[in-house]
């Protein structure tokens, strides 16, 4: 039933090229845009180019916010139409739609990615020291972290409104706290414990790892668990969400 | 303090009624015993007994507001309850295993506007354990055969609310609930969909359907009335015809209601009076 719940979520979404090539072309484009806005600068010797460290950061950003968003407000339609509560009374589990719709994102996810590090590499010529599959892995995972993030926030929306509103609230401060603008340990201590219990922090810190070191790190594996780690909290609080029964 | 004063407030009165007026003998498909359904602290549904036969068509009727949907979800297991039992099938309501027996059409059409026809109503033969042969079957049951392929989005308000009955059926369920199946239909489509109901229960399957015009009761075996969250009278057609002296069941309906307020009217003028000479006492 899983596998049914994910072929229905693809059917839907095949319905609406747009929003396809929304996902597989926007993270793209936004990292051009990245790329021509440090085209001229010369980087210090012995430095990565900036590109290098944010463009690289990007690939990790952007599909959280776009997965995060397209599946917050895809469950939302879900609840508000009333095909969530028809579901419920079916013998349909509610890990199954939860795991049907994180399956079918992820295949869109890992799409996006693929695209996303595809034109970061032979485009752009990003330089990492570590192999590309480290960063096509994290970009898929962070792709989930979102989707599972939507999923659970969309159950706090009651307007597709609102949904669009926990973009600020969920992932603006992620963004700002995960080491991309300031380096995490030269925040104040307060920024720093924020960003430490935040998994994009950790999303970004395995990136970083990536382009410092050819080989896989452990402090690398153990960001990839910490990310897993919310992606399976995320989804069974957003299972608790689904009630069969209301008022 | 007098103890009295923290018993709940006595819901108001209801008419008795009778177990199962459309066939004693036939056995029932859900049962509902002093079913209380309280929204904050309004009643919603007050003390409701009644009884929906097997293999019959059970109208519930009564006007916008009187707890029909409520009623509804109560038998299907959606719905939080105050008080009562609800067993549905011998199981109680929301039992997982009734979950692949109880079929459950909302008044809005609860389906993806943004798929087909059949990939709609295939995915809930999925979750039902069926095939695309199943759901495609379904769907030319219903009489959107020619439609399969198109959107649900660009159908009409009749044909989609079909698509949504459709994803019912394909389940085979044991009982089915539609609430409000026929509103905003034409004619022809509404005595279509109730000879459908009709064979449907001739092979057995137990239906509850919700309506808020009085016309369609006629279709019905058995009828439940509902009126601001009270069962005014479980019956048949022809029983509230007789009682109410009249052929039109609109109208009948409305000399129950009548009846029904004058009833409270006086049980309340016969309560306050008793009250007062207890507190004399």
């Amino acid at each position: 039933m899983m596998w049914s719940t994910c072929l229905r979520v693809l059917r839907q979404l095949k319905g609406d090229p747009r929003s396809i090539a929304l996902i597989l072309v926007v993270p793209a484009l936004l990292l051009a845009l990245v790329y021509w806005l440090y085209e001229n600068e010369t980087p210090a010797p012995g430095l990565p180019r900036t590109f290098d460290r944010v463009g690289l950061m990007m690939l990790g950003i952007f599909p959280f916010v776009v997965m995060f968003l397209v599946t917050s407000i895809t469950m939302l339609r879900e609840r508000i139409s009333g095909t969530l509560e028809r579901l419920l009374t079916t013998p349909l589990h509610k890990a199954d739609l939860l795991f049907g719709y994180a399956l079918a994102f992820s295949i869109m996810a890992t799409l996006q990615a693929l695209v996303a590090t595809a034109t970061a590499y032979w485009i752009f010529g990003l330089n990492v020291a570590g192999n590309a599959g480290w960063v096509v892995l994290i970009s898929v995972l962070t792709a989930v972290l979102g989707v599972a993030l939507g999923l659970l926030c969309s159950a706090f929306a009651t307007t597709e409104f609102q949904a669009v509103q926990f973009m600020p609230v969920v992932v603006f401060p992620q963004i700002l706290l995960c080491g991309l603008f300031v380096a995490r340990d030269q925040m104040n201590t307060v920024l720093e414990a924020l960003s430490n219990i935040m998994p994009l922090s950790y999303a970004v810190h395995g990136l970083q790892e990536v382009a410092a070191h050819a080989k896989p790190t452990s402090a690398l594996a153990a960001d990839l668990v910490v990310v897993a780690a919310f992606v399976v909290a995320g989804l069974l609080l957003a299972s608790l969400t689904l009630r069969r029964r209301t008022a | 303090m007098s103890h009295r004063a923290i018993m709940p407030a006595p819901d108001p009165p209801f008419a008795p009624v009778p177990a199962d007026p459309s066939g004693t003998s036939g056995s029932v498909g859900a049962c509902v015993e002093g079913l209380r359904v309280h929204r904050g602290k309004n009643p919603v549904l007050a003390n409701i007994s009644a009884s929906i036969p097997e293999g019959r068509i059970t109208g519930l009727l009564g006007p916008s507001g009187s707890g029909k949907t409520t009623f509804m979800r109560a038998l299907v297991g959606v719905q939080k309850i105050t008080a009562g039992t609800v067993t549905v099938l011998g199981r109680p309501a929301g039992d997982p295993r009734n979950r692949h027996d109880v079929g459950y059409v909302t008044q809005a059409a609860s389906v993806y506007p943004d798929l087909s026809v059949l990939d709609n109503v295939s995915y809930f033969a999925s979750v039902h354990g069926g095939n695309r042969e199943d759901a495609s079957a379904v769907v030319t049951a219903v009489g959107l055969g020619g439609l399969a392929k198109r959107k649900a989005a660009k159908l009409s308000g009749g044909q989609f609310s079909r698509v949504s009955l459709a994803c019912a059926l394909v389940g085979k369920p044991k009982l089915l609930v539609l609430d409000e199946p026929t509103v905003g239909l034409d004619p022809v489509l509404r005595v279509e969909l109730w000879s459908q109901f009709a064979s449907m229960a001739a092979e057995g399957t137990t239906l509850l359907i919700s309506s808020h015009v009085m016309e369609e009761a006629g279709h019905c075996d058995s009828l439940l009335l509902l009126r601001g969250g009270m069962l005014l009278a479980q019956l048949t057609p022809a029983q509230l015809r007789e009682r109410s002296d009249t052929d039109d069941l609109e109208l009948a309906f409305l000399r129950l209601i009548r009846a029904a307020e004058a009833d409270a009217v006086g049980t309340k003028a016969a309560r306050t009076k008793a009250d007062g000479t207890k507190a004399d006492s």
